[in-house]
């Protein structure tokens, strides 16, 4: 490892001294300056490990190399092009390196939740609950249940209010009153989702009394946030659709519910589901509200309106919050169910991709 | 089929904007009327108000009255939805239906008012429609694809077939050639002489030539300038508007000494 | 057709009422909701608010006593996540607006949008599993050198989940709406200010900086904002992350830190009773009304902005 320095330094003396009289990098310049910066970090990580015992850090080395590279290739393209030119790389590298950096956190959850979510991705994690499970095995059958229950629920409350407040605020909106509308809407978007759990609990508890604990109640949290969600995108799909269709519709005698009904909706329809598909993905991750008002149980329930409801991101939660013995059964659990919730999220929003991208009707212009 | 217009004393606003003022004019049944105008001289406005798709735009209102054979269509029990079945609009640039193929957009008007047709009671519609607008022997063949799938002149042709499939008495076209290349439009004006035989037209246009060559009587509206209302000048039949017009400026306008 | 003549005096559209009207009453069901969310949050939230220790066991003194280092945390957390988040997503944005190259950067836009779809409690799980322990040796190396700054004071946390290590994941959370905000602004800048600029000689970056940056200024501010509206709200990903203690305290890499509001009653609520339930509810409340501001300011700014720029 200590031989890498000296050789990737006699690579790149060459071409800079030789670019120096023309006044600019040569294409290849920073490409090789990223070279020797990762290089040079890398023998400094060698050293360090040898050094300190511990084994070598590819991630610390690439990270720190990347790091290196910036003063350097700033360092060298003012010399060589002065620094206006020196400054405009500073960006380039700065700006390439704030992409490079968000990649960071997704490429690590990706690998995490796939290699640790694997171990208890079988057969018996989908078709057997928690109940009576103490230790290993058991699986998260109850909590897909309930997730499905839960959201579906949601998607029959909001998607009906969603849609029709978008049609009014489009088509029949005005004054007042739909101004106030868009104002609230807004506001929904912003309430926290474990502000919405509150709510929901708050709700039932006046008529059931407190501790009540519901699949209906987390149904009723998730509208609250789904809501907002599908008006606002409802709302862009509608306002898509050309105002000359609904004059073509009007002018040939068509009253107005009839031609929104019958042309403004099924142009708009593939858009109109994509936002809807999005707003499911999106809730169907939320945790907190659910914690809060559905509870969660060990066992199967199928009925919305009885007893407590668990679901998967509330599952992974309880799994990891209390730990039993062996801890490494509960956190496999909680990563296979993480594993499963992200492929479910990952499905809807494909498949709203694909919507949209093969049912939207051409309009030939 | 068709009936003869009577426009008396139309004040067209929207909100408080007086776009179009004291217009009053008589339409014969069977008969070509051109309205001619600079752009912004509320001759779009006006013909919207035939058909009162004007009340479409938020704000938008009219004073007078509009008699169509004596009934007036400003009346307070008229549904203005019934109105617009009797008079037709085809617009400037060609709006078929993208989420219909070509068979459901002639047969559109009849079926989104859920009026229920027997299936040859349809065909034999689809194919009178389609030849009264001089598209049925480029579309007979592919009557199940999409209507947008078609040129721009078709296209318009097509609309204007959805237009006479629910025969209406009037039908109103807002400058029908100005999104189209010169065959086409030659197309859609032959169109427009035969409709003639059976139908009242009113057609909006920015070709002299146009008006000239379908026309039996033109109307000239002007704009004294920005923000005061448009105007009606002129109006009579088309020879003598083009030959000798009693008023200096639609003699300018039709020569093209306009400013 | 001469009958059409006297059907034209024509009766209402029993449709388009039944139509009309039920969209208005979807649109009422908005503001119903939402009043309902307001006044039940309330209702539930007075008795706690005169409330003392011996009435709820979860309190130590009064209730703003309670909730003073929550809401401190709250914001604290959250504009620490802004803070590196802000830089970042500007930079995402630009890389994707104006230096990837145009075949790939619709592609990269989904990559950064693939984050919003993690859910947070996976995230959480991401941030105690791999970030704490992996970052920790990071924190052990700024408090040994950098100690004397007061923000990197010791002791250092051994397990690394520190309120700085709640905030990078935060920061991780509201990167891709802050991005697609930024992104759509600076993909509106006039092509015809960015050749003027080129046209003058100037390089990338000053083309950046003399017509994109100032003409999606106030983008980047409303993208800060509802960056910042969702950080406070965020609940799971702090409530696993963090090991709080319930102080005000501004160091960053100790293991007694602040906790949120969000994350506080997440963790609490499965076993509150009586008057505690009340309590929590009560700190709901607030943290509804501060996002709520956060988020008037953000329209405010947005709205501002459509007023200068003559859209709409």
């Amino acid at each position: 490892m200590t031989m890498t320095k000296p050789e990737a330094e006699t690579v790149t003396s060459t071409p800079i001294a030789n670019s120096l009289t023309a006044g600019r990098l040569p294409t290849p310049a920073p490409w090789i300056i990223l070279g020797t910066a990762i290089a040079v970090s890398a023998a400094l990580f060698a050293v360090l490990g040898v050094a300190s015992g511990a084994g070598f850090d590819w991630g610390g080395a690439i990270i720190v190399g990347g790091l290196l590279y910036v003063p350097s290739i700033w360092l060298f393209s003012r010399l060589v092009e002065g620094g206006r030119r020196a400054k405009d790389r500073l960006v380039t590298a700065l700006v390439t390196g704030a992409f490079l950096l968000a990649m960071i956190p997704l490429i690590s959850l990706a690998i995490t939740v796939v290699t640790f979510g694997l171990a208890r991705f079988d057969a018996e994690f989908f078709n057997s609950s928690m109940r009576n499970v103490t230790g290993e095995g058991g699986g998260a059958l109850h909590a897909i249940v309930g997730t499905l229950l839960m959201t579906g629920a949601a998607a029959i409350i909001s998607i009906p209010i969603g849609l029709l407040t978008s049609i009014y605020l489009v088509e029949y909106g005005r004054g007042r009153l739909a101004q106030g509308i868009t104002f609230l809407v807004d506001v929904m978007t912003g309430i926290p989702s474990i502000v919405a759990g509150l709510f929901a609990y708050a709700l039932f508890a006046i008529f059931f009394g407190p501790g009540i604990r519901l699949g209906i109640a987390g149904a009723v949290a998730l509208s609250v946030l789904m809501i907002p969600v599908v008006v606002r995108s409802s709302e862009e799909m509608l306002r898509l659709v050309p105002n000359e269709l609904r004059e073509a519709a009007y002018a040939l005698g068509v009253p107005k519910w009839l031609t929104i009904v019958k042309v403004v909706l099924p142009t708009s329809i593939a858009g109109i589901t994509t936002g809807i598909m999005l707003s499911i993905a999106r809730v169907i991750g939320e945790t907190a509200p659910l914690l809060i008002a559905a509870g969660f149980t060990q066992s199967m329930n199928y009925n919305l309106f009885e007893g407590r409801m668990s679901s998967l991101p509330v599952f992974v939660y309880t799994q990891y919050a209390n730990q039993g013995n062996p801890p490494e059964a509960y956190l496999d659990r909680a990563w296979a169910a993480a594993l499963t919730l992200i492929l479910i999220v990952m499905a809807l929003n494909l498949l709203a991709r694909l919507v949209a991208r093969f049912f939207a009707p051409k309009f030939g212009r | 089929m068709s009936k003869r217009i009577e426009v008396r004393d139309l004040n067209v606003y929207y909100s408080k904007f007086l776009a179009v003022e004291g217009v009053s004019l008589e339409i014969e049944p069977r008969s070509v009327t051109a309205f001619i105008g600079p752009s912004g001289c509320g001759k779009s406005t006006f013909l919207r108000t035939l058909n009162r798709m004007h009340e479409v735009i938020p704000g938008a209102r009219v004073e007078g009255e509009v008699l169509i054979d004596g009934n007036n269509l400003y009346d307070p029990d008229v549904d203005p939805v019934l109105v617009r079945r009797q008079v037709g609009m085809v617009f400037q640039r060609p709006n078929p239906f993208p989420t219909m193929s070509i068979k459901e957009n002639v047969l559109a008007g009849v079926k989104l008012n859920n009026a229920k047709i027997s299936r040859s009671d349809a065909d034999a519609l689809v194919e009178q429609s389609l030849r009264g607008a001089n598209l049925w022997n480029e579309v007979k063949d592919r009557l199940d694809r999409p209507g947008s799938g078609l040129s721009g002149g078709q296209q318009q042709r097509l609309c204007i077939a959805r237009a006479i499939a629910v025969s209406p008495e009037v039908i109103l076209m807002d400058e029908p050639c100005s999104a189209l290349d010169p065959i086409s439009t030659l197309a859609i004006e032959d169109l427009i002489e035969e409709l003639k035989q059976q139908y009242t037209i009113v057609i909006v246009t920015h070709n002299m030539q146009q008006a000239s060559r379908v026309s039996d009587k033109t109307a000239f509206f002007n704009i004294a300038g920005t923000g005061k209302p448009g105007k009606l000048i002129e109006y009579d039949a088309t020879t003598t508007m083009f030959s000798n017009p009693s008023v200096k400026a639609t003699e300018d306008y039709v020569s093209g000494r306009f400013g | 057709m001469s009958s059409a003549a006297t059907t034209i005096k024509a009766k209402q559209r029993p449709g388009d009422r039944v139509f009309s009207g039920s969209a208005v009453f979807a649109g009422s069901m908005i503001l119903v909701t939402l009043a309902a969310v307001a006044i039940f949050l309330i209702v539930q939230s007075i008795p706690a608010l005169f409330a003392t220790s011996d009435e709820a066991s979860i309190l130590t003194t009064n209730f703003w006593d309670y909730v003073l280092p929550l809401l401190f945390g709250t914001i604290w957390a959250a504009a620490l996540a802004l803070l590196m988040a802000l830089p970042v997503s500007i930079g995402i944005a630009l890389f994707i607006s104006h230096y990837a190259p145009r075949r790939l950067a619709s592609v990269l836009g989904y990559i950064v949008d693939l984050l919003a779809a993690v859910p947070s409690v996976v995230f959480g799980l991401w941030g105690i599993g791999v970030l704490a322990p992996a970052i920790q040796p990071v924190y052990s190396w700024l408090v040994t050198n950098l100690g004397w700054f007061p923000l990197f004071a010791g002791p250092v946390s051994g397990t690394g989940r520190t309120i700085l290590t709640a905030a990078v994941v935060l920061a991780v959370m509201v990167l891709p709406i802050m991005t697609a905000i930024c992104r759509e602004v600076f993909l509106q800048t006039p092509v015809l200010h960015e050749e003027a600029a080129l046209a003058l000689g100037a390089t990338r970056w000053e083309m950046i900086r003399m017509s994109v940056l100032p003409f999606g200024r106030s983008g980047i501010i409303s993208a800060s904002v509802l960056g910042l509206g969702r950080a406070l709200g965020e609940t799971m990903a702090v409530a696993m992350v963090l090991s709080a203690s319930g102080v005000i305290s501004f160091q960053l890499l100790t293991s007694v830190n602040p906790s949120t509001i969000a994350a506080n009653i997440a963790l609490s609520f499965p076993e509150a009773y009586g008057l505690n339930v009340n309590v929590l509810i009560a700190t709901g409340l607030i943290l509804f009304v501060v996002t709520f501001a956060v988020n008037a300011f953000a329209r405010w700014i947005v709205s501002r902005r459509k007023e200068f720029s003559g859209a709409n």
